[in-house]
Order: structure tokens, then sequence, then C-alpha cells
């Protein structure tokens, strides 16, 4: 069973709906419990990067969610649900992240590109994945430079650039997906980005039954 | 690099599509959900339903649509039309939508703005401005465009975008409904004056236009309604049609999976 974390933090129906059309069971959780009896765990989430750390801290989400993480247990984070895996926001000075993925969080630079980076926009696989074949499991079947839709003002800039599984140009070429083993987290939206985003949900979906069976 | 996006527009009255739709093959033709699927379906970049329903109390109809919309279609949804207050806003993000349009009550109330992009974030606010030319500019007109408010739209623009709106849906009032093209003057003094992304919409009537209002309007995105429901283009051959022009585009078999 796949849990979507609700934290009153957006709109979680759209991922919900997306994981069911590809045929896989997501319930919504907004209690502790349901978290620790997860096989996996979605973090999706809009707003600004403070308040959603607040809002999973009050909720006492903050430690099923790092054991989950720290167990390999498949982990997917959506937009806000990837910064938040970050040391620290420009966003939300003086809130910690989850710091799983050790690294910080930037704005985009107003000037000659609008913010919020706001539409349609490629990913590329890193250039380092590309020349020894190394290729994420959720990106399976999924051309290099894929157009995925992204909204957000803010993007991750982690440290250890070997967890970069995807990357975007608006200004600046930034990290728009990371991965390390059966944590997986993307800036744009795959539910919103029609075929693509469904293979995407459909590649983690997979990601949950191998582990699902590696661990019986 | 970013793509420049193709979003189609429904007007939705009671839960029915108004304007005319010819779309061949489709069951239900004033059905906004069936609609938003077929244009999920030719990879519209975005779909924006305005509900003019006239009736506030009537406002669960186009909750039940947008949920039954996001349960079908994986795109992004905005819908605007009579929201007046945070809990109308947190209702219809909740039922499905990615981003909400407001345009009276911004007028009325700009802290709105302020208040709404604070709480829900300001990548799903959008403020939409409806402009009429006048002997001394633009001015913005409120009510679905019924009542002058002897404000001067670029200055309403800028001051929407400090407030925290994540995005522009800006309308010539002299263009809509001509099919003559986007105001382009209009368009490009807006466009220039945010650091938001600005849709341009009202007079899309050829792909020309289309072309016209990303270049020479300096728009991040089009929006049209009659052409696409008509099915004088489809989606594909406009974005063909720019593709060929040199304008970034999402090309449409990449997503083909």
């Amino acid at each position: 069973m796949i849990a979507i974390v609700d934290y009153q933090m957006g709109n979680l129906r759209s991922v919900q709906k997306a994981f069911e059309y590809k045929g896989c069971e997501a319930v919504i959780v907004d209690d502790v419990r349901g978290i620790r009896d997860a096989e996996a765990i979605v973090l999706p989430g809009v707003g600004a990067f403070g308040d959603c750390y607040r809002e999973l801290e009050t909720r006492g989400f903050i430690d099923p969610l790092l054991k989950h993480i720290s167990e390999g247990r498949p982990f997917l984070g959506i937009c806000l649900g990837l910064q938040l895996l970050l040391t620290s926001s420009e966003e939300s000075e003086g809130t910690s992240g989850l710091n799983v993925v050790p690294g910080h969080v930037k704005r985009f630079v107003d000037g000659e590109l609008k913010v919020p980076h706001m539409g349609w926009n490629r990913v590329r696989y890193p250039a380092a994945d590309r020349d020894n074949g190394r290729q994420c499991p959720l990106f399976e079947g999924i051309p290099d430079g894929t157009y995925f839709y992204f909204v957000h003002s803010y993007y991750v800039a982690p440290e250890d650039c070997s967890v970069v599984s995807g990357v975007t140009d608006y200004g600046v070429t930034f990290a728009s997906a990371v991965w390390r083993g059966n944590m997986f987290a993307t800036q744009f939206h795959p539910e919103k980005s029609q075929g693509a985003g469904l293979k995407l949900i459909e590649n983690f979906g997979k990601v949950v039954k191998n582990a699902a069976h590696a661990s019986v | 690099m970013l793509a420049k996006r193709i979003i189609p527009c429904l007007d939705v009255k009671d839960g029915r599509v108004v304007k005319g739709i010819n779309f061949v093959g489709l069951r239900d033709a004033g059905d906004p959900v069936e609609i938003a699927q077929r244009y999920d379906k030719e990879q519209a970049d975005e779909l924006v339903f305005l509900d003019i329903t006239a009736s506030y109390e009537k406002r669960g109809i186009m909750l039940s649509v947008v949920s039954r919309t996001a349960e079908k279609a994986f795109m992004p949804l905005t819908v605007g039309g009579g929201i007046r207050k945070i809990e109308d806003i947190r209702e219809l993000l909740r039922a499905g939508a990615d981003k909400i349009s407001i345009n009276t009550a911004a007028v009325s109330d700009p802290d709105l703005i302020a208040r709404s992009s604070d709480r829900f974030g300001s990548q799903c606010i959008v403020v939409a401005i409806d402009a009429k030319r006048t002997a001394a500019g633009f001015e913005v007109f409120v009510h679905g465009g019924r009542t002058p408010t002897g404000i001067e739209a670029f200055e309403w623009a800028e001051r929407a975008n400090k407030l925290g709106a994540g995005e522009i849906l800006l309308t010539s009032m002299d263009y809509d409904g001509t099919q003559k093209g986007y105001d382009i003057e209009l368009t490009r003094a807006i466009a220039e004056r945010v650091s938001i992304p600005v849709i341009a919409s009202g007079g899309a009537g050829t792909l020309g236009h289309l072309y016209d209002g990303l270049i020479e309007g300096k728009a991040d995105a089009v929006l049209a309604a009659s052409i696409f429901h008509y099915q004088t283009y489809t989606i594909k051959q406009a974005k063909e049609y720019l593709k060929s022009r040199g304008v970034c585009v999402r090309d449409y078999e990449e997503v083909r999976i």
C-alpha cells in the first residue's frame, strides 16, 4: 500500500488518482500510524517550506518519515516534497529541512526570466549517468529530454551531485529529480504531466512492488 | 528551455459548457469533464474552467465538475469565476484545481491576493485582469466586464504582482470574441512590467495570432476558446505551426509513451 501524506498542504487528489489510474492502491493518510504501516510513502506539497515543515512536525510525521527513508523503503517526494529533503531553504531561513539530502534550496533570481518557473520544461539525464549507462528506475522507458510540468520558485542544490537523476535548464541548470536507493523525488509534478508523468508514476509503482517482493 | 503554453478555456454554466463545442465523437459535448479529457489526450498544456454560473449558491456544481475532472485528466487545471474568499479557494484546490483565478474579488479586496498566496502559495493564485482601451490608456473592468473601476491596468498588474500573484491572466475586452488577434500592445506592456508569467487572452482567431501573442506580445502562454472548441485547429496543429516558426513548445509526440 502506498501512503500519500496529507498534512493539509495542497492537492492530493490528483496524486492519488494518478496512482489508481495506473492500478496502484494509494491511500491518503493523515496520521502517524498510516505512515508507519505504509510500504511506500508519497510526500507531495505546495506552499512555503517553513509552513510545510512545521505542519509535518506538528503532526509527528518527521521521525516516521526519516525512519522510512533510512530503512530504504520506497519514497517519492513531489515538488515541495523534494525540497523538504534538503537541509534548509532560502524561502524560510531558520527552519531546517529533513536533511536526508544535504544541501540548500535556492530561489530563482528575478530578472530576465519569470518566477515562478511555471509550465513544461525538459528533464535531461545527468551526463555522468548517460556516460556510464546508469538509469534511474523512475525514468525507465521515458526518453532523455522529455517535458514535465513544473510550478515552483525555488530549486534544490544537493551537495552530492551523485544523487541527481534529472536536470532542467531555467536560467540555471538545476536538479529536477533526485534518487538514492529507493528514495526518489521530483521538482516537477508527475501527476500533472500527462503521459510521461503517468509513466513515471507507474515506474514508482514497480519499485514499490519489487521492494515488497524483496522484503518477503 | 521552458515551453510556451497553449491553454484552451471552457466557459461553464451550471455545470455545462456553454460555448459551442464541435468535437466529433464526444458522448456529451456539453460535459466539461469529457471535454477536459479530450484536451488532455490532445496534449493541451493546461486547461482553464471559467465558471459563469450566475448564482453564488450553485457553486457546489463547479466543485463536483472539478473533482470529476481531476480524476480523469492528468494536466494542470485552473478554475476562475465567482471566487470571493479564502474558503472558496480552499474548496476548489481540495477538489483538484491546481490554480484558481480571482478577478472582481481581487479588485475589491486586493489583500485577498496576499492572504491567499501566503496561505496556498503564490504559484496557485492567478489574478485575472479584464482590460479595456480608453482615451487615457487601459482601464480594469470587473463583474465579467460590466463594471468600470477607474483603475489603470498596468498599475494594477504591477500591484497584483507585488501582492503575491503567481500569474496574470490578461483579457482584452476590446478584442475578446473578435477573432482579430490578441491586443499586442496591452499584452506586451504588462508582460514587460511584471516578473510573473502572463497568459494572453481574448481575440485568437488564427494560429498566427497565437504566434503574435507569444512573440510580439511576449506572453508566456496563450489562451483560446473558439478556435479549439470549433476545431478550427487542433492543439497539435497549433504546436506544429508554432514550432515551425521557431517557438519553443512542448513537442506533440514526445509524451506518447
